[in-house]
């Protein structure tokens, strides 16, 4: 007999040894489960992460507008209003572009509400006044004040509405469930290491009377968790493979509805570049974290027996 | 002499029973041929178990190769089981394996090249008569015939110690000569040989055997004394390992 090379040697590759245990790739539930998780999870992320720029983008969108109503009930006296004030804000530092809604448009989206002689009939229809602030953050807070300020010295039958304030709420909605998303993503993770710990026990119990033969003819642990691993291994592979195809797939026509469709909210809700680049690492670290899972439950059912 | 195997008040007991195997003090001369008899029950498989280090006693001492191995760190068991041969009771054959790949197994877990190993292993099975079953799986195969795969895949390595369970049960008169007459070739290059039998046929067919006799868990005969008459067959041409 030929002397062995170490304890440890590696069981030559070779169709005889990939027989060592049955059951050719790609057998049993495992590699499906596994694309199953993981497509799951990369929607799960894709989402998250397109949640929560949408709602960055919701904010930025808005954050620096606001509108006067000129809420003047004698037509007359509000049509003096509107250019007063409008001059008068245009001349604030922080304040860029300052439209004044035209009446007619106004009159023309009130009319499903109010009947097409609204205009004629005296009720009073506000004035709006649409302002863009070319500074963010607390100088635009102070010009914000500052607006209020102005408008306020005019006249106090006018309001200033910032855009955010209505906005807040939803993107902070928008923003929580991308948070959701990605807990998730978490969850998924830790579920698919349980899968994967039982596969693991289950290929042990299957396979005990080879292992236990093996065991007695002088094969370390390391050899026996090798045949194992290069299956799991390969299972675990081609399920992340699988999964990440086709998530990717519906995250494409996913985003192509909504950028057909959106407004301009929903329009803001895309996955930015970097997405594209997250999500491939993610299916690598499930299949680390799967792998390492499935090594310590072989290692513990091995070191039970002598 | 050296003692290739030694026992000192070794007991075994399965789960919360009585002893099986109690008070064993016997030692195992190295390139000496043992038979081990007993009635059913008596516990010769659980002392075979001792042997291959399948099994940890309940007590006592067991020196094998030296080295005590009743303390021994499981991480150490496989070095010493690859200096072991074991024909099982109930053959073990790794049941997806052909016969080819079962008696390789243990060539493989020794990292030996399967180029390297082609040669030994088909001698092996012309020797043992199944050169034209190597490619057939166990199931396929006669009682018999699994037995002899067995016997293959235990001497293929050219264990020191090889320790082999009734490995004469399934097959007749015929083929357990040649396979005693296997076991006794390996004898003469060395091998220890302790084999459980309850066939009192075989114990004369091996000159300078002594004999170990079981009885309800203790050694009968602790000292090893008793010898059977040599019968001497003409030993046969050695396999080529
Ligand atoms: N794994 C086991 N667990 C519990 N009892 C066992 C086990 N193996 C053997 N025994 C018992 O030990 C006794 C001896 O069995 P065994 O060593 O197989 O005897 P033999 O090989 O001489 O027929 C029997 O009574 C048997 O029931
Ligand atoms: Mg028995």
């Amino acid at each position: 007999m030929v002397s062995a090379p170490t304890m440890d040697s590696v069981i030559p590759k070779g169709s005889a040894n990939d027989r060592l245990l049955p059951q050719g790739r790609l057998a049993g539930p495992m590699p499906w489960i596994v694309a199953i998780m993981i497509f799951l999870t990369v929607l799960a992320c894709a989402a998250g992460i397109a949640l929560g720029e949408g709602a960055a983008g919701m904010r930025d969108a808005v954050a620096n507008r606001l509108t006067i109503q000129v809420t003047e009930a004698d037509a007359a006296r509000r049509d003096a209003l509107v250019p007063r004030i409008r001059s008068a804000i245009a001349r604030l530092p922080g304040v860029g572009r300052v439209t004044v809604a035209p009446q007619e448009e106004l009159v023309r989206q009130l009319e499903p509400w109010l009947g097409a002689d609204a205009a004629a009939a005296e009720i009073p229809i506000p004035a709006l006044i649409d302002v863009d602030l070319s500074v963010e953050g607390q100088a635009g807070d102070a010009t914000r004040a500052k607006v209020a300020e102005a408008v306020a010295a005019i006249t106090p039958e006018a309001r200033v509405e910032p855009h955010a304030a209505y906005i807040a709420p939803v993107a902070a909605l928008v923003r929580t469930i991308g948070w959701i998303a990605l807990a998730i993503v978490a969850l998924m993770a830790v579920a698919t290491s349980f899968v994967v710990v039982l596969a693991a026990r289950g290929a042990h119990a299957t396979h005990r009377g080879t292992i236990e033969v093996m065991h007695m003819l002088g094969a370390t642990d390391g050899q026996v968790m090798r045949l194992f691993q290069r299956r799991m291994t390969r299972d675990i592979s081609f399920g992340s493979i699988v999964g990440l195809v086709a998530a990717g797939a519906v995250i494409l026509l996913v985003g192509r509805s909504i950028r057909l469709l959106a407004g301009d909210l929903m329009g803001s809700i895309a996955l930015p570049w970097w997405g594209w680049v997250v999500l491939p690492i993610l299916p690598i670290a499930f299949i680390g974290v799967a792998w390492f899972a499935a090594r310590l439950t072989l290692q513990s059912a091995l070191s039970r027996s002598l | 002499m050296t003692a290739i195997v030694q026992f000192e008040n070794v007991g075994l007991r399965y789960g919360f029973g009585g002893e099986t195997l109690s008070d064993l003090n016997f030692s195992l001369e190295q390139g000496s041929f043992y038979f081990l008899t007993g009635a059913s029950g008596a516990g010769k498989t659980s002392l075979l178990k001792l042997l291959y280090l399948a099994q940890r006693p309940s007590r006592g001492a067991i020196h094998l190769f030296g080295t005590d191995i009743v303390t021994m760190a499981r991480t150490r068991l496989p070095g010493f089981r690859r200096r072991i041969g074991v024909v099982f009771q109930d053959f073990r054959l790794v049941p997806h394996l052909s016969a080819y790949d079962n008696v390789a197994l243990p060539l493989r877990i020794a990292g030996v090249s399967d180029a390297q190993l082609k040669t030994p292993v088909e001698e092996m099975l012309h020797w043992v008569g199944l050169t034209d079953r190597a490619h057939a799986l166990p199931a396929t195969l006669s009682g018999g015939e699994q037995q002899r795969v067995a016997i293959a895949r235990a001497v293929i390595g050219r264990p020191e110690l090889l320790v082999a369970d009734e490995p004469t049960g399934n097959v007749d008169m015929e083929m357990a000569n040649r396979l005693i007459t296997l076991f006794e070739a390996l004898n003469k290059l060395g091998t220890t040989i302790v084999v459980a039998t309850h066939d009192f046929n075989l114990l004369g067919k091996v000159a300078n055997a002594r004999m170990m006799r079981l009885d309800e868990g203790k050694l009968v005969d602790p000292t090893g004394a008793l010898r059977y008459p040599p019968r001497a067959p003409a030993a046969p041409d050695l396999p080529k390992w």
